[in-house]
């Protein structure tokens, strides 16, 4: 048979003739692999300051890819998710809030927290269990009516929705009952949309009047949220409806339009709203519904909102109820704001008329109200604190402190004033707040105990606190008043949501040790009764707080509460979830490796936990996102030239960590790493004590390896860790390794899983393979073994593999060996494993060595040519083509075409993969310019021949 | 395809004064007799309005016992097979603006238990004290009754303190006179119990259709009053009357 005759090289000069020019590279600002650098202003403003998301430059030392460090929390989803979240909610929003830009003009900038971020915060705190009911018509909603029935049934009766349908809906659970009131604002869009306007002012006129009802006190801030959502809606409803019949010429308006430019059709409509409005009986709905189309006024009078404004804020004095007339004012502050932000009077107005009113508050009709309710005193405190936060938020706007400071000083003045402060602490600029914390302090000091909850007063001192720092000196002190009083809270909740916010104070200002007494504090507080189990929210914050300020991890393990605090969590998935936070902020901040035992210990015990929760039931995704806090924590770990400590860390890991496949390759890795770490330090020339450990090394490798399940890390990694051992002159230990991949082959399955989809494994097995021959090159045969011992090992189980039918895989594989047995053939090998004699300094070309090489090389090519004997059927002609000229390069690159035989075959394969016309002509005129090109070389004359005997077939 | 007739006024209120000048007819013809193409014709007109001889043109108002409207109607008369077209539209007159100046008449008022009249059982009554004033019972009918109200102290809570508006009419004929008095409007001014001296804005905007110039002929009068009705816990009903005079400037 034929035999491949390998031409014999000479790299080296080889490799000067054709090795590419090197050009000197400019390593300027960029570089493709150098790390991107995004530089974030937007997550500045909805972040606290300093806390952990406003970070957002990526570094290469962390796990964090740079997209998901750009979307850190700034994403609309997550804000939304936020938002929905009442625990950061809190955190978020007063961040916005009390962040403020210098920016004079008259509409309210950015940095105005709108309303509709504190929607979602009222639904989810005021809630009720109670039973509601609604009442939809006039019977029980006109309780003061003075007028007989004869008189008004000759009224314009706007009051009724529709004659017959009054009824009262009993009994409804606070879900019907927003249901209820959804329906009613889909009926309002419907009617409106099928233009029947006066229904739909009637339907909204119902709505309203829902807000002076005041049974099931406690919704009443919600029941306000959900009708004003309505009544907002409305407003839009009629303001654009009027818009529209200002279009002159198809152009609408422009934005600021001026009363003239109204045609008279619009304004009489307008009018006209007004009109049935100021005639609606009630007090409440008349406020309520004129309040919502305040903007309309534009239409009619320059001075329209400016004269309407203070109108209806007095108007206001007109609602007995303190609570309902406090939420009107905070509607109407709120349409204030949106509709002309300018006029602050009214605001104020609006805040000192409630001051006049806040006697009420502890009158008999309240009172009486509450005890027919059965609600406290200090509860039906809390309902306010929406509608007043809202007004002295409107008011604190851009305001001047003189104007912060006059207001703080009403309030003051009044008796019982824990409701005003705590509103003050909510709505003021947190600097404001900070640099009067000791008077805050005094002032909540002196506030009544059977009032506003007192808690809930150091909570908003606290979050204030967070934002803006007080003056020095008080620092101390302020913790210390602060933590007298909220260490004295016996409920674990009001405690708990206390706490809280104080940890950010604590970190922010002071050591550990305080951080430690606080982390104590609430230890103490939270375990009885189990207490922390309905708290694990605020304990997680707690937890987020502290490494958000503490960076330094062996200065953070050495807080001693810190790992005691821990163990409350005790619901897995929350412990779970605190774990990967602490890793994670380990990961992107720990800047160099450690080996502090403090450290060490606790981050095994964290990621042991978070290893220890994977079951069968945990997702794919999930499992990686352990795996890789767990590999982080794992590559930062180094006891420097202490290998032997070093691979014991590594032996612990993997029996830590067992259940995580990604984990178990990182250590692997990991170990090899050190091998070859400690084969640098020791210059490649082992010691007996370095030896032995690299053995050792490479022990851990080779009984780690067969516990992975995923087939192709187990032959990369017995090929890598090969040649590890290689490296490090384990010559026995590299055959073991070789040997056990080369009996992994035949169990490589045809499809393999790949992300959760079936591939096929035969691209993945081809590179395998050419690796593995690429590696066999330098290994030196065992003396013990026959000559090529693993090559042929390694063809046997190619031989018998079961291939796809239709593949051409294994003859590419052959192939591929032709350019390993022509490249052992020669003098001196490509390259070399420094230390390691390979087969070319082992047999220095002993002919028989050589003839085995050729005797290989007969079968393998036996084999080729069969296989393309049975290519000759019409639907493989074109893969028979295809792999003739594949064999053909082959041995026009490594063979010796001096040798007739070779010479005959290379034209024989020329013709066959002309034969039958599936040759690509520009590869074959290709080829044939190459030859020629070639030929041109020194002694490479022959070529001139050959590239005579290749005729160029035209195509027909 | 059947023919619609319709009637457009220029005026989005509809709201027409009576003309200086003094014309003859009230009736014109609209088009001579012809043939109307297909599809929507517009066909403009005009006319001003006049008395008839020395006859005032009231303003227009829906009473009870008076009712003086002003229609448009427009006939089409039509060949023998098909029906004649009728359609008839409302506009307003509003009288013109009277000269001069109005002259305010501020009232102060103080409600007590011992100011009311018509009670029967006075020692029953709980005690209170209500102040307030009304900026001016001369009113222009344009522009809002206003005043301001202060429940001082009262012994039972406040219910509701409504503004009620009541139109009279009397009318004269052979038998003597008829005299009714009709709510018109109802305004809620407080809703429960307000606080004890803090001022309570009246405000109430006068009702377009139902209100005119108070108005004295020789065989009718339309006059407003104006009632403030306080409604106690207890269903005491206090009421104080204040006549109005209404105007148009």
């Amino acid at each position: 048979g034929a035999s491949l005759h390998a031409r014999s090289r000479n790299y080296v000069s080889e490799s000067e003739v054709y090795k590419l020019e090197s050009v000197p590279l400019d390593f300027g600002d960029y570089h493709p692999l150098k790390p991107i650098t995004v530089t974030e202003s937007k997550t500045k403003k909805m972040s606290r300051k300093g806390s952990t998301s406003s970070t957002s430059s990526s570094s290469s030392s962390s796990m964090m890819d740079p997209l998901s460090s750009v979307l850190d929390g700034t994403d609309p989803l997550s804000l939304f998710a936020a938002a929905a979240d009442p625990v950061t909610t809190t955190s978020t929003m007063d961040s916005t809030r009390k962040k403020r830009d210098k920016d004079d003009s008259s509409a309210v900038g950015s940095d105005f927290e709108p309303w509709s971020s504190k929607r979602s915060e009222i639904l989810a705190r005021y809630t009720t269990t109670e039973k509601l009911s609604i009442v939809s018509g006039r019977k029980a909603a006109t309780p003061g009516s003075a007028v007989s029935e004869k008189v008004r049934t000759r009224l314009e009766e706007l009051d009724d929705l529709e004659e017959g349908s009054q009824k009262e809906l009993l009994n409804l659970t606070q879900q019907d009952y927003m249901n209820r009131i959804e329906e009613l604002n889909q009926s309002l869009k419907d009617a409106w949309s099928s233009d029947q306007k006066v229904k739909a002012l009637k339907i909204v006129i119902q709505c309203s009047k829902l807000l002076s009802d005041t049974t099931v006190i406690q919704f009443y801030p919600s029941k306000f949220v959900l009708i004003t959502d309505i009544l907002d809606t409305f407003g839009k409803l009629v303001y654009e409806r009027i818009l529209s019949m200002c279009m002159d010429n198809r152009a609408s308006l422009p934005d600021n339009f001026s009363p003239e430019s109204v045609n008279d059709t619009a304004k009489e409509t307008c009018l006209n709203w007004f009109f049935k409005i100021a005639s609606i009986r009630e007090l409440i709905p008349r406020l309520y519904v004129e309040a919502a189309i305040l903007k309309c006024n534009k239409f009619l009078s320059k001075m329209g909102i400016s004269e309407c404004l203070p109108r209806l804020t007095s108007m206001i004095r007109g609602i007995g109820d303190p609570l309902v007339a406090v939420y009107a004012r905070a509607y109407l502050c709120r349409v204030g704001m949106e509709v002309a932000p300018q006029l602050k009077e009214s605001l104020n107005k609006n805040f000192f008329d409630f001051l006049l009113t806040f006697k009420q508050i502890h009158g008999d009709t309240v009172q009486n109200q509450l005890v027919a309710q059965c609600v406290e005193i200090p509860l039906y405190l809390t309902l306010y604190s929406p509608a007043i936060d809202w007004i002295l938020q409107c008011i604190a706007y851009r305001a001047p402190e003189v104007l912060l400071t006059e207001m703080m000083e009403r309030c003051k003045k009044l008796g019982n004033n824990a409701l005003l402060l705590n509103s003050v602490m909510s709505a003021f600029r947190a600097e404001f707040i900070a640099a009067r914390s000791m008077d805050f302090i005094g002032m909540i000091k002196e506030c009544d105990e059977s009032g506003f909850p007192k808690h809930l007063l150091f909570r908003s001192l606290g979050l204030n606190l967070a934002l803006a720092d007080p003056p020095e000196n008080d620092r101390l002190q302020i913790l210390n008043e602060a933590w007298k009083v909220i260490t004295k809270l016996k409920n674990p909740q009001d405690y708990i949501n206390c706490a809280e916010v104080w940890v950010e104070y604590t970190c922010r200002h002071f050591t550990k040790r305080e951080v430690n007494t606080v982390l104590a504090d609430v230890i103490k507080h939270m375990t009885p009764d189990r207490a922390f189990e309905d708290a694990y929210p605020q304990l997680q914050s707690i937890i987020q707080k502290v490494i958000t300020y503490i960076h330094d991890f062996s200065l953070l393990f050495s807080v001693e509460k810190f790992l005691p605090f821990l163990d409350m969590f005790q619901k897995e998935c929350v412990r779970v979830e605190v774990c990967k936070c602490i890793m994670e902020a380990f990961i992107k901040h720990q800047q160099e490796s450690t080996k502090d035992p403090v450290i060490l210990n606790a981050l095994l015990h964290i990621c042991k936990t978070m290893h220890d929760s994977v079951n069968a039931l945990t997702l794919e995704d999930e499992k990686r996102m352990l795996a890789a806090l767990i590999n982080g924590f794992i590559k930062m770990v180094s006891f420097g030239r202490d290998f032997e400590q070093q691979l014991s860390f590594y032996v612990e890991a993997r029996s830590m960590f067992c259940n995580l496949e990604p984990v178990l390759v990182q250590l692997i890795h990991s170990v090899n790493q050190l091998a070859m770490e400690t084969r640098k330090v020791m210059k490649g020339n082992h010691s007996r004590k370095t030896a032995a450990f690299v053995r050792a090394c490479v022990a851990f490798c080779f009984i780690t390896i067969p516990s992975l399940s995923s087939i192709f890390a187990r032959l990369n990694l017995y090929l890598h860790s090969g040649q590890v051992a290689l490296a490090n002159q384990c010559l026995s230990q590299a055959d073991a390794f070789f040997k056990a991949a080369v009996s992994l082959v035949p169990e490589v399955p045809k499809m393999i899983n790949i992300d959760g989809k079936m591939r096929p494994s035969d691209s993945f097995l081809l590179e395998f393979l050419c690796n593995f021959f690429s590696t066999l090159l330098v290994v030196p045969d065992h003396p013990e073994q026959g000559v090529l011992f693993l090559v042929r090992g390694l063809l046997n189980v190619i031989q018998d593999y079961t291939w796809e039918d239709n593949s051409d895989d294994k003859i590419r594989i052959y192939t591929n060996v032709l350019h390993l047995l022509s490249a052992m053939t020669q003098e001196t090998y490509i390259y070399h494993v420094d230390k390691v004699d390979s087969n070319d300094t082992l047999y220095g070309g002993d002919s028989k060595f050589l003839a085995e090489i050729n005797k290989l090389c007969e079968t393998v090519i036996a084999q080729i040519l069969d296989h393309l004997k049975t290519l000759g059927k019409e639907e493989t002609l074109k893969r028979q083509s295809q792999l003739a000229l594949y064999f053909f390069n082959t041995i026009l690159a490594h063979g010796d075409l001096r040798n007739n035989k070779l010479n005959q075959l290379s034209v024989n394969l020329w013709n066959l993969a002309q034969k039958h016309g599936f040759a690509d002509t520009k590869t074959m005129v290709k080829t044939l310019e190459y030859i020629k090109r070639r030929s041109k070389q020194p002694e490479m004359s022959h070529f001139t021949d050959l590239a005579l005997r290749l005729p160029l077939q035209s195509r027909t | 395809m059947g023919t619609a007739l319709d009637i457009k006024i220029k005026r989005a209120n509809k709201v027409y004064h009576c003309g200086p000048i003094q014309i003859i007819n009230s009736t014109i013809e609209m088009v001579k007799p012809g043939k109307l193409p297909s599809g929507k014709t517009e066909i403009p007109f005009e006319f001003p309005l006049h008395m008839k001889g020395n006859k005032v043109l009231y303003e227009t108002y829906h009473g009870v016992f008076v009712n003086i409207q002003y229609t448009l109607r427009c006939d089409m008369r039509r060949s023998l097979l098909a029906k004649d077209l009728t359609k008839t539209c409302e506009f307003i007159v509003h009288s013109l603006s009277q000269k001069g100046k109005l002259m305010p008449s501020p009232v102060d008022f103080t409600i007590t238990p011992e100011t009311l009249q018509n009670v029967k059982e006075r020692a029953s009554l709980p005690k209170f004290l209500i102040r307030g004033h009304l900026s001016s019972t001369n009113c222009i009918i344009t522009q809002p009754l206003t005043g301001e109200l202060v429940v001082e102290n009262a012994e039972a809570a406040v219910k509701s303190i409504e503004l009620q508006l009541v139109r009279v009419e009397t009318c004269g004929c052979a038998e003597g006179y008829a005299r009714d008095a009709t709510e018109i409007q109802n305004i809620q001014i407080a809703d429960g119990d307000v606080c004890r001296g803090l001022p309570v804005p009246i405000y109430m905007v006068f009702p377009r259709l139902f209100t005119c110039p108070t108005l004295e002929t020789t065989n009718f009068k339309v006059e407003f009053e104006v009632n403030i009705v306080v409604l106690l816990h207890d269903d005491h009903l206090i009421t104080e009357n204040f006549p109005l005079k209404l105007c148009r400037m």
